[in-house]
């Protein structure tokens, strides 16, 4: 099979590679995939109070389509607005591998990676405000709370 | 002496054909070009005395009685279906019943699939986690129906060499054929048909460093005589089981790679596998959850199939284009399926998908042998670092305790 220069270069000088603390509550973690279909990602995002991913990181086990879709995936997110991230499709990281066929699904699993970020950050933001609600406190409290809530 | 790029390790594919062999093979195209089948003139004689001295070197080397147990055939592929087709058409009124294995060839696999369309019954039975065949398992499997047994030599991916010789007792005993698919082991571990009362044999010249396109099959005469319904109708050729103007040239290839091997084979199968432990001994010294597939000692010399845990197979490749390998990742098949005979073996879907198949063959070098090691050992240890299931691993995390969302 042939690939693009720009998979190879990805899955050569992978962007983005290794791992941000999943107990902080300014990252969002997604894992996809599985061990038995041969391809497992996980993305990770460090987003700002206004909702820009500042940081992004990835660690695949897959093909090489996998390990460059996920990190053309970070490299894509990174900056963006995680609403405005959210709207990245498959097909997008699709096109700029040139992805043959047979190969579709590594960008799905890349497009699900981000989503699953997403809303795992998303979901943290959730909880805290939702205990934040039930027991309100000062916002010097708030920005002292450990980093594990 | 320096590399020639890339490497070739996938000798259980195909293998390169041998100068001598091509010596041997080129006045049959331009001089001696005749139709082993024109009786007339003495270019179809040549021809002929030139085919049936080939039928004679083949067959001696693996114990057949004559010459005229040998077929000509254009593969393995062909005289796997002429032997299955061809035995169950002939045998239909004694019997509907055929045996087989979960990891034979696909000619073998998918001419079983046929019959079973057709109205014939066929039992596969699983290899152990070795990629052994149990012989009492085939056993247990026949019935008074069962016509045919077909078992492989040995495994393409694996390498496991099956226990041709305690099958072929049961077979013989129980008065049912046994079909043995040789392609990978002809050559490269002791085959004897009679010794091993085998009535039926798969070869092919292009794993034996002879040319591509050309194959026999072998069809016992006495005790038992086998019969077979043609598969390819027109001129009769090949005692009426394989028409088809023969391709002489290829048939004095085929004979001339045997010839080789009746030579050298024993010395070359002892070096290979000193280059195959070699290359093992290397990457288990520096990589920690490697595991090797298939038996550890009933293997082909040149065998060498491993599971990088941690790491995909078909991304492992892609690091390392330099060396001509495969892989049984489902990313390297059409079907997104881990190969089927490790999975058959019971094999971890995470290890079929990290397994790799080095195929060392008579060119390879102690050199190339080293060149390839270190440059497994790099690549794997650089993938790792990028795989998330070894930062799991690494942490202490039991990655079959996570609910992964099958996709």
């Amino acid at each position: 099979m042939a690939y693009s220069e720009k998979l190879l270069d990805h899955y050569e000088n992978p962007r983005n590679v290794g791992s941000l603390d999943k107990d902080d509550p300014s990252v969002g973690t997604g894992l996809v995939g599985a061990p038995a279909c041969g391809d497992v990602m996980r993305l990770q995002i460090r987003v700002s109070p206004e909702g820009v991913i500042e940081d992004a990181r990835f660690k695949t086990f897959g093909c090489g389509s996998a390990i460059a879709s996920s990190s053309l995936a970070t490299e894509w997110i990174k900056g963006k607005n995680i609403d405005e991230a959210a709207t990245i499709k498959n097909s997008q990281i699709a096109e700029e591998l040139s992805l043959p066929p047979v190969k579709i699904h590594c960008s799905v699993l890349a497009e699900d990676a981000i989503k699953s970020a997403i809303e795992d950050y998303k979901a943290k933001r959730a909880a805290r405000a939702a205990l934040n609600a039930e027991l309100p406190l000062s916002s010097a409290d708030e920005a002292a709370l450990p980093a594990s809530l | 002496m320096t590399l020639k790029f890339p490497i070739y390790m996938d000798n259980h594919a195909t293998t390169p054909l041998d100068q001598r062999v091509l010596a041997a093979m080129l006045p049959y195209f331009t001089q001696d070009f005749g139709n082993a089948a024109s009786r007339t003139h003495a270019y179809g004689w040549q021809a002929e005395a030139a085919v049936e001295d080939a039928r004679e070197t083949i067959a001696d080397y693996i114990g057949a009685e004559s010459g005229k147990e040998i077929v000509f055939t254009s593969g393995a592929t062909e005289s796997d279906n002429l032997a299955i087709k061809g035995v169950a058409e002939y045998y239909k009124g004694k019997g509907n019943h055929i045996i087989t294995t979960t990891i034979e060839h696909k000619a073998v696999l998918d001419s079983c699939k046929r019959l079973e369309k057709e109205g014939y019954s066929v039992t596969y039975v699983n290899a152990g986690p070795d990629g052994l065949i149990s012989p009492a398992d085939i056993e247990k499997a026949i019935t008074d129906k069962t016509i045919l047994v077909s078992v492989m030599l040995a495994n393409n991916e694996v390498g496991t060499i099956q226990p041709i010789a305690e099958i072929g007792a049961i077979t013989r005993a129980r008065g049912v054929l046994l079909h043995c698919d040789a392609v990978q082991g002809f050559g490269k571990t002791p085959f004897d048909v009679r010794a091993m009362n085998v009535d039926l044999a798969s070869l092919t010249a292009h794993k034996v460093y002879g040319p591509k396109g050309v194959g026999a099959l072998y069809v016992r005469r006495s005790k038992p005589r086998v019969r077979l319904v043609a598969q390819m109708d027109g001129g009769g050729h090949e005692r009426g089981n394989r028409s088809g103007t023969l391709n002489v040239p290829g048939i004095v290839g085929f004979a001339k790679a045997v010839q080789i091997f009746k030579q050298e084979g024993v010395a070359e199968a002892d070096r290979i596998r000193g280059l195959r432990d070699r290359l093992h001994g290397k990457i288990s010294k520096e990589l920690d959850a490697v595991f090797l597939n298939g038996h550890p000692e009933k293997r082909l010399p040149g065998n060498l199939n491993l599971s990088f845990s941690f790491v995909e197979g078909e991304g492992l490749m892609m690091a390392i284009k330099d060396v001509a390998v495969s892989s049984g990742s489902a990313c390297t098949s059409a079907s997104l399926e881990p190969s089927y005979v490790l999975r058959s073996m019971g094999l971890d879907e995470e290890l079929a998908h990290s397994s790799i198949r080095f195929g060392l063959g008579r060119f390879n070098t102690e050199e190339e042998i080293d060149y390839v090691a270190e440059l497994v050992i790099a690549k794997v240890k650089r993938l790792r670092e990028l795989s998330p299931l070894y930062e799991m691993h690494q942490q202490g995390i039991d990655i079959k305790s996570i609910q992964w969302a099958a996709h």
